[in-house]
This record gives structure tokens, C-alpha cells and sequence, in this order.
């Protein structure tokens, strides 16, 4: 069954000759409107794409969108069910549980975002400069690597915010510090299969240094599998920030956390069982919604491949 | 082979096409074929050219996106291509075998070899496992393994590639099928032990009551077994004709081409220029309703946009052209037609240096070592790694303007030797200067000048350049890193350059997707010789190109270095393309020089006894040239083992005895034509044992 699938694509690949018309149009807003077309082609990617914008729009906008402040308490409304006044209902504060889920978007988003990319940009050059170097460096590197990576990711977590004690920015670092590892072994395995081709050698031989050879020649190899391993990162992230939240480690009242919302509504769940499902739903949703949509993208980057 | 007898397979207007995206394309088309038995029948065709297509829709075993569009497939007077695959099962492995091109990949890593056969012989003969056993050294022996007992046990990976080999055809063979599909079974493997497959199977299948087809893109190979070729090109049968004349007088345009364009053993540079075909094979949505080889043909006529018929020349040959009558007369003098393409094109103009008269390049005794695993007990005892030696001492030296191609098989170390020299590997020991000047063995401690002086060509021209980067910006890279070179001056030197490797200026800003394999390696090569280095080295160049595209390639790393006057390293396994292009040949074995030579002399007794195995190996596209068969026992010793004395001498047919393994042999050498070979005969005694022998001026 496989021999017709490769002998196909050799037929294909070897007799290219010129390259088809819409090939030479380099314009790399067509590229992009490809991508999002292959992307949407599938109904659990477009869904996913469709979740992400939401939430995003809710992070920039949601001081607009959010009848009430963020800890703005209504006292006379306090434990109130779901109404046309309070769409999610209030808490036993009189908060209003919508405005406050709006406002935790952002709260969530940047916050797993900004950890996101901070170990997205270490693990990427660790992993590169790791994977290209190799020898002791290498070795040493993954070896510390692979300790942080052998505990439970929860436990690490729980250990570094006792150690830094809960804030916002503690909540940060152990971002960072948990999924640098990550990222740092997806791109050094890409990096490992990429080092030997031809044209790295040729830089080397042109005397690049290591920099331009690392970020130039190699990185571009690199970057489809990075944005996947990102975005998978990205869904975990808001998840991590969500658990530690529940824990009581993480972000602290009042923010507007969607985790810390579960955590202040588990005491009141029999009587307001609202007030713990709306948070609770928007996490699984983002979650969800990023992973469909990282799904998507890896597909996407398979297929062009 | 009586013609009325009924053919064991016969094609009839075969068209087989695959799913691309939302299309249906043609991968073969019109397809008509008949193997009688007893007859070898050779299938050739470059890559892309749909051979492998044709064999697994004769298996039935085309994938899913794959179909059978038109026509039919006659097996011993049955109709089987549109059988389900429940009942081709009875006919695959019994009736029909298929020997692939990789034994590994075809082969269960999980399970012994012996016990793979076994099943085989159980499932489709109904034999008891110990019957089984027995058949199975039966025919280990029958394909010449050594050891048979010890094979059957081994699993796939603990053997070599020819011996690996050397079990698919026996499995092939177990059931004794009525036809046999060989798809290129030697490709993968080295000449010597090519060499040996083919006098294997030729032995075997000779006189059997059996079909062949035998699937290749080497048209040595097919001189070597076959009764009649058919010629396929981009899905299309071009022509068929009996063995002695498609070579003596081929009818279609393109047999003479691809004829023309493989160098022969013996040919050199210094005759004439390699006939090129220009272009390459239409990719298959490309593929329009005329001639099919139209779009590369020197003789195309406005007639040539309608698909000509597959007319006979005479019984037995059949050609796919419309002025064959003009070229059975000698009307038109192809050859000529082909070399004239390719000297149109520009040639590039020479740039002036000041080079004096010290060598290229000048290496004296490198060593490579790669270290080999050490076990956590030796590393805590400090015992010494095992080093591998993958270059003993080698020293070579290549004046300005002079080609010196190393040949060697896989394994002899001239990649390493060429890293090394580069300085993408540190040599363990040896000097390496360029004009003088000395190169550190350590990349990064060379200065910019020395990195200008030497630059490379690699073999994998899929992998040669950036893909992020256009074709502009990777040379315009190498002109400012080497020289400072920027702005227009650089965009102009870029220009100039993609003109003398025969492209359109218009490539700068295509990025290397775009390109064909044999346009990515003409900027390899442009990239290489760009800021006009004293050597090249050039890592098999062409090794992973179409024999069509192949010769242009050839044809113009010749040309760039006669205008830039650079030294060259040239390296391959093939010895008619090293043969043709070098001034100086170097032959290596496990990392040791057995003989070093001016390219003429390559062919004239004495040889080194390794270097007359590599010639009697290489099979040749000329007809009736018979040579001593020299067949090398054994396969290539691990490199790991230490070697005493001759490094050949485990392997060497022409054994003295306890000497050549006991002590390094002595360089004899001849005065008059610097011959210089590496072993304890003297020059006169290898010249009387080799008299018969004679390679050149044929």
C-alpha cells in the first residue's frame, strides 16, 4: 500500500521541472491566506481557530464587554443564579461571575502567554545551541534537563512557588522554568537532524559564526515544529496557571483567575453551583480550543510538507 | 525464444495513473509488454520515469491512491489486474517473486533471516518445519552464503548489504515463481559486490523455465543479463528492441541520448565532451498529449505535438518516433545533434588570478580516527577508546588546473579524507597547505583567505542549500563572508556566475524548491566556485542525479575549471565518471592508497589487484566486451578490526601468502609514467599476471 504513495511522490518530486505559476507568486500574504484556508478545512481546527479568537478578543476587550468592574460588589445581589441582570449569576460577595470570567481571560492569556513565550525563546536557543554544539555541552545541559523533566510537572511546580512564595511573578518563572526543558528538547531533536546537511556545512565552511549559523541557517528548519510544540506549550500554560491557581500557590484574591474562582467556589458549591461551573468551563474550553487548534497547525505543516 | 509460444506475462495498453490532490495523473501510459520464459526482459528508466509504477501494477500491488485506468495484465493466460488482494496472495511469493532494491526495509528486523524463508516455503509449498530447515541451507548454498548454517540464524542487520541481498533472491527463488520481478537489486549495493549479485543471478536464472523482468536505470547492468530492453521515459514505452540492437542501432532520439551521455570505462575529458540530454523529465502534471520526449529533442518537428504511434522497425524492435526511417539511414547524425546543445549554451568567463606554480593543494600524511564506544566498565578503568581508523596516513597533492578523483567503495574513507582535508572533520595528524600557505586542521582557526581558498561541492543537492534563503541570497552570502563583497558588485558577480552554470538570471530569486535536482546542484557548484577558490572538493557530485543529467553536470564542473583554473578533488565510487573527468586517479581502500596514477594509465596493466577487481566489476554499456571476471570474496572488514600488513589482503585474489599479511607492502614505482602501486609484487610481475587484461581504446 505504501509503494504506490512513494513511488507517486518520487514521480512528482523528481520531474519538477519549472515550478507551477501560482508557486511564483511570492507574496507571502497568499502563503498565509493558504495556511488559514488549509487550516479551516478541517471543522475541529476551524473550531479550535474560532475558540482562540474569542478568547482573545475577550483579553483586549473586556473592560468593554464586562457589565460590571471587576471586583465591583453588589451586595443586595450576592448568591444570585443566573439572570438577564448577572448572565453567570454572582458570588457570595455580590460579585458579578461574568464580568469576572471576561476580566480573568486577559488575566489567564497574558499571564501563560507571556510565560509561553519567554520559554519558547530560551528553550529555542538552548536547543539550538545545545543541538548544534553538542559534546560536554550538550550532555550536561540535557542531563539537568532531564532531571527538572523526571518530576511530576505539578510537584516541581508546587516545590519552586513554596521555595519563591505565591505571587504573579513567581507564578511566571515556574513557567518558564518548567517548559524551557520542553522546548529546548523538541528543537534540539530538529536541530540534530538538520546540523549534518549540506548547506550548514557550506556555512561552515565559509567561516559564519555561531550565531549566524544558529539563527539564520538552522533556525527556519526549525520554526514549524516550534510553533506547534509553542502552541501545545501555550494550552498547557493556561492550565498550569489554572491548577496553581485552584492549589492556592498561584495568583492570589482577588484576582480574577478563573483557578482561584473554582478555589473560592468550592466551599459555596451546593448552595451557588454556578459560581464554580462558568470558571471551570472557560478553562476547559481555552484549553481545548488551543489544542484543536495546535492540532490543526501540525497538519497544516505536515501536508505542505 | 520461439515467438509463437504464449508469453508467461503479457502488458496490453497498460495506462496506470495516481491520485494527486483532486486529479487523476498518468504514470504510465499505453504500456505493452511480453515476457516469454526463459527470457530475460530489462526495463529501463531514469527516476520518474514510471518503471517501479509498471512493476507493482504487474504485482497488483499499487498503493491506494494508485489505479489501473485501461488495459489489461495477462499472467499465463490469466487476466490478474483486477484481482482482489485475497487472491493475489496465492500468486505472490509462489507464482510471482519480486527481488527489491532494499534488502534491509524488506526484510522483518524482528525475525531470523532462515526463519523468513522458512515461511515462505511453509505457507506456499506446505512444508514441515523441519523440511523447511533443510530447503532453506539447500538454497543459502545455491546463492553462495558462506556459512549457511550460521546466516539462517542471523537476523537481518547482523548481515551485509549483499548478503541481505543474497536471501531475498533465494526467498524469490524458494518457490521456483513463473515470473521474476528484479526493481534495481544492486542499486544500493557497491560495484564489487554488485559484480558478484549479478553473476549470481545470472547463473540462476539462466535456462530456468522462468520470466524475468529486471528493473534498472543502469544500462550496464543491462548489457550484462538481459535478451531485450524496453526503453521507458516519463510513462511511456519509447522502445523495445532485442539486447544487441537497442544498443548497436537504437531508433529513438532518446536512447541515443541516454547511450551517449554515460561516460565509458576509459573515456576521458580530454576527447571529448560528454553528449548531455538538456532539460529534464516532465513532472506528471506536465505530461502533454505529443511526443513525450518532444520538449528535449534536438530533432523535434512540428509533427512531434501529436503523439506518434509505437511503430515496428522490424519484427522485433518497435520505436516511438516519427523520423526513426531518417535515423535507420543515418539521415541525421544524432550524436553530433546532442554534443552541439550542449556547447551553445555560455560559457563562463575566465577570471584572471595570480596562481603561481606550488600545488593546489598539498596534504601530507592524514589520519582520521573516530572513536568508537567504550563500555562503562572500560571508561571507569580508563582503558583507551577504540579508535577507528577510517584514513591511515594518506598524502596527496593536486597541482593548479588538475583533477585528481579518488575512487573508493563505501566504507574506504574518501569522504572522511575529504572532510578532513576540508576541515569540517579535525584529522588526527597531517598538513594540509593551499599554494603554501598552511591550513589549520581545526575549521575554526582558519582565516578568512584560507576558507576562500578552499570550497565544496556535496553530494545530496536536496540538501545543499538553505531553503529559507533564495538562490540570490546564498551566493551573495558567500561573496561577502569570503571577500566583502556586497551590494551590486555582488548581485553582478551572482549574475555572472548562474550564467556560467547555465541558468537564467531569473533563479536568484527562486528559493531552492523550486528547483530540479540537477539545478540545485548547479548552484551547489556555482556557490562552490563563486569567489574563485584554489580547490574544490567535490563529494560525489552527481552520485544522486539521473544519468541524463548527470553528463551536463560533468560536462560543466570540467568546464568551470578549466576557465578558473582550480584545482579539483573529484570523488566517486564510479570509476568511468572518475575515469572520465580526472587528470590523476587515486584509488582507496579501508582508508589506505593502493595506487595512484595519471587517469590514462588507470586502464593499463598493472593494477593493483584491488583496482583490478573495481574495473572487472564495473559492468559496461558496451557491447561484447569481454574482461577477466575478478570477483572479490567476503565482505569489507569492520574498520574497527586492525589490520596487519596489506589492508587488502583478506580480500585480495591475488594473494602472495604470509607476507601480505604480516608486512605493509612497499609503493613500486614507475619512473617513466609515475604509476605508483601499493603492493609486495613488483611492477613487472603485476603487469605479466594482468596481460590479458586491457581497459583502454576500446
Amino acid at each position: 500500500m505504501k509503494e504506490g504513495i512513494t513511488v507517486s511522490e518520487k514521480i512528482e518530486g523528481a520531474g519538477r521541472s519549472r515550478p507551477a505559476p501560482n508557486q511564483e507568486i511570492s507574496a507571502s500574504l497568499v502563503g498565509i491566506k493558504n495556511f488559514f484556508i488549509a487550516l479551516t478545512s478541517k471543522p475541529a481546527s476551524a473550531l479550535g481557530l474560532f475558540i482562540f479568537i474569542f478568547f482573545l478578543f475577550l483579553a483586549i476587550f473586556g473592560p468593554l464587554i464586562a457589565p460590571y468592574g471587576i471586583n465591583e460588589q453588589i451586595v443586595s445581589d450576592a448568591g444570585q443564579p443566573p439572570s438577564p441582570k448577572h448572565w453567570f449569576g454572582t458570588d457570595n460577595l455580590g460579585r458579578d461571575v461574568f464580568s469576572r470570567v471576561v476580566f480573568g481571560a486577559r488575566e489567564i492569556l497574558t499571564l501563560a502567554g507571556f510565560g509561553t513565550l519567554v520559554a519558547v525563546f530560551f528553550g529555542t536557543t538552548i536547543g539550538l545551541a545545545s543541538g548544534y554544539i553538542g559534546g560536554w555541552f550538550d550532555e550536561v545541559l540535557m542531563r539537568i534537563f532531564d532531571g527538572l523533566l523526571a518530576m511530576p510537572l505539578l510537584l516541581l511546580a508546587l516545590l519552586l512557588l513554596g521555595t519563591l512564595g505565591p505571587s504573579k511573578n513567581s507564578v511566571l518563572l515556574v513557567i518558564i522554568i518548567v517548559y524551557t526543558p520542553i522546548v529546548a528538547r523538541v528543537v534540539r531533536s530538529v536541530v540534530l537532524s538538520v546540523r549534518q546537511r549540506g548547506f550548514i556545512e557550506a556555512a561552515r565552511l565559509r567561516g559564519e559564526n555561531l550565531a549566524y549559523i544558529l539563527f539564520r541557517e538552522i533556525l527556519p528548519s526549525v520554526l514549524p515544529a516550534l510553533a506547534v510544540e509553542a502552541a501545545l506549550r501555550f494550552s498547557y500554560a493556561i492550565f498550569l496557571v489554572a491548577s496553581l491557581g485552584f492549589l492556592g500557590v498561584g495568583v492570589q484574591p482577588p484576582s480574577p483567575d478563573w483557578g482561584l474562582m473554582v478555589r473560592e467556589a468550592r466551599n459555596n458549591v451546593n448552595q451557588m453551583p454556578w459560581t464554580m461551573y462558568y470558571p471551570a468551563a472557560a478553562i476547559a474550553i481555552v484549553v481545548i480550543g488551543i489544542n484543536l487548534l495546535a492540532d490543526g497547525v501540525k497538519r497544516v505543516l505536515l501536508e505542505s510538507k | 525464444m520461439t515467438s509463437n509460444e504464449q508469453p508467461v506475462l503479457e502488458v496490453n495498453d497498460l495506462t496506470v495513473a495516481y491520485r494527486i490532490g483532486d486529479r487523476w495523473l498518468e504514470a504510465i501510459r499505453d504500456i505493452n509488454l511480453a515476457i516469454q520464459s526463459r527470457q530475460i526482459y530489462g526495463l529501463v528508466g531514469e527516476s520518474g520515469s514510471g518503471k517501479t509504477t509498471l512493476a507493482m501494477s504487474i504485482l497488483n500491488y499499487l498503493g491506494e491512491n494508485g489505479k489501473i485506468l485501461k488495459g489489461s495484465i495477462v499472467f499465463d493466460g490469466e487476466e490478474i489486474s483486477r484481482y482482489p488482494r485475497e487472491k493475489m496472495r496465492a500468486y505472490w511469493g509462489s507464482k510471482i517473486a519480486l527481488v527489491p532494491q532494499n534488502p534491509l526495509s524488506s526484510l522483518n528486523p524482528t525475525l531470523t533471516v532462515g526463519e523468513q524463508v522458512r515461511e515462505v516455503l511453509r505457507l506456499h509449498l506446505k512444508m514441515t518445519n523441519i523440511e523447511a530447515q533443510q530447503k532453506v541451507l539447500e538454497l543459502f548454498e545455491r546463492v553462495r552464503l558462506a556459512e549457511p548454517e550460521r546466516v539462517a540464524r542471523a537476523y537481518p542487520h547482523q548481515i551485509s548489504g549483499g548478503m541481505q541481498q543474497r536471501v531475498m533472491i533465494a526467498m524469490a527463488l524458494a518457490t521456483s515463481p513463473r515470473l521474476l520481478i528484479l526493481d534495481e537489486p544492486t542499486t544500493s549495493l557497491d560495484v564489487t559486490t554488485q559484480a558478484s549479485i549479478l553473476d549470481l543471478i545470472k547463473e540462476l536464472i539462466q535456462g530456468r523455465e522462468m520470466a524475468v523482468l529486471y528493473v534498472t536505470h543502469n544500462l550496464g547492468v543491462v548489457v550484462e543479463l538481459c535478451h531485450r530492453v524496453a526503453v521507458l521515459y516519463a510513462g511511456e514505452l519509447v522502445e523495445d528492441a532485442p539486447l544487441e540492437e537497442l544498443f548497436s542501432q537504437p531508433m529513438h532520439p532518446y536512447t541515443h541520448g541516454l547511450l551517449m551521455s554515460v561516460p565509458k570505462l576509459g573515456q576521458s575529458k580530454s576527447e571529448q565532451a560528454l553528449s548531455a540530454i538538456p532539460g529534464q523529465i516532465p513532472a506528471l502534471s506536465q505530461r502533454g498529449q505529443g511526443c513525450i520526449f518532444q520538449a528535449r529533442c534536438p530533432i523535434a518537428l512540428e509533427i512531434c505535438s501529436e503523439r506518434p504511434p509505437l511503430e515496428k522497425v522490424n519484427e522485433q524492435h518497435l520505436t516511438r518516433c516519427y523520423r526513426w526511417q531518417e535515423i535507420a539511414q543515418g539521415e541525421i547524425a544524432l550524436e553530433a545533434l546532442f554534443e552541439a546543445e550542449g556547447e551553445a549554451m555560455s560559457m563562463a568567463v575566465p577570471i584572471s588570478s595570480e596562481k603561481g606554480t606550488a600545488s593546489a593543494l598539498d596534504a601530507q600524511g592524514i589520519v582520521v580516527e573516530f572513536e568508537g564506544q567504550r563500555s562503562f566498565f572500560e571508561s571507569i578503568t580508563r582503558r583507551p577508546a577504540r579508535k577507528v581508523k577510517a584514513v591511515k596516513n594518506v598524502s596527496i597533492q593536486i597541482q593548479p588546473g588538475d583533477t585528481l578523483g579518488l575512487v573508493g567503495e563505501s566504507g574506504s574513507g574518501k569522504t572522511s579524507l575529504a572532510r578532513a582535508i576540508s576541515g569540517l572533520n579535525e584529522p588526527e595528524a597531517g598538513s594540509i597547505r593551499i599554494y603554501g600557505l598552511p591550513a589549520s586542521p581545526k575549521l575554526s582557526q582558519r582565516n578568512r583567505e584560507v576558507l576562500r581558498r578552499l570550497q565544496m561541492v556535496f553530494q545530496n543537492p536536496e540538501e545543499a542549500l538553505n531553503p529559507f534563503m533564495t538562490v540570490g541570497e546564498s551566493l551573495r552570502r558567500q561573496l561577502f563572508v569570503l571577500q566583502g563583497i556586497r551590494g551590486e558588485e555582488a548581485q553582478r558577480k551572482a549574475e555572472e556566475m548562474v550564467q556560467a552554470v547555465q541558468l537564467p538570471v531569473e533563479v536568484l530569486n527562486r528559493r531552492p524548491n523550486q528547483l530540479s535536482g540537477g539545478e540545485k546542484q548547479r548552484i551547489a557548484i556555482a556557490r562552490a566556485f563563486i569567489t574563485n577558490p584554489d580547490i574544490v572538493i567535490a563529494d560525489e557530485p552527481v552520485s544522486s542525479l539521473d544519468v541524463s543529467v548527470q553528463a551536463a553536470i560533468l560536462n560543466l564542473i570540467n568546464r568551470l575549471q578549466g576557465s578558473f583554473h582550480n584545482g579539483l578533488l573529484f570523488i566517486s565510487h564510479d570509476l568511468a565518471v572518475v575515469g572520465y573527468l580526472a587528470d590523476q586517479i587515486a584509488v582507496i581502500y579501508l582508508g589506505a592508497l593502493m595506487q595512484l596514477c595519471r587517469a590514462a594509465d588507470l586502464f593499463q596493466p598493472p593494477f593493483h589487484p584491488y583496482t583490478e577487481a573495481l574495473l572487472s566489476a564495473v559492468p559496461s554499456v558496451e557491447l561484447g566486451r569481454k574482461v577477466e571476471a575478478i570477483r572479490l570474496e567476503g565482505d569489507l572488514p569492520s574498520p574497527s578490526e586492525t589490520i596487519e600488513g596489506c589492508p587488502f589482503h583478506s580480500r585480495c585474489p591475488r594473494k602472495i601468502g604470509q607476507i601480505c599479511e604480516q608486512q605493509a607492502p612497499p609503493w613500486r614505482i614507475d619512473e617513466s609514467t609515475q604509476k605508483r602501486i601499493y603492493c609486495h609484487y613488483t611492477l613487472e610481475e603485476l603487469s605479466q599476471l594482468q596481460s590479458k587484461t586491457r581497459y583502454s581504446g576500446l
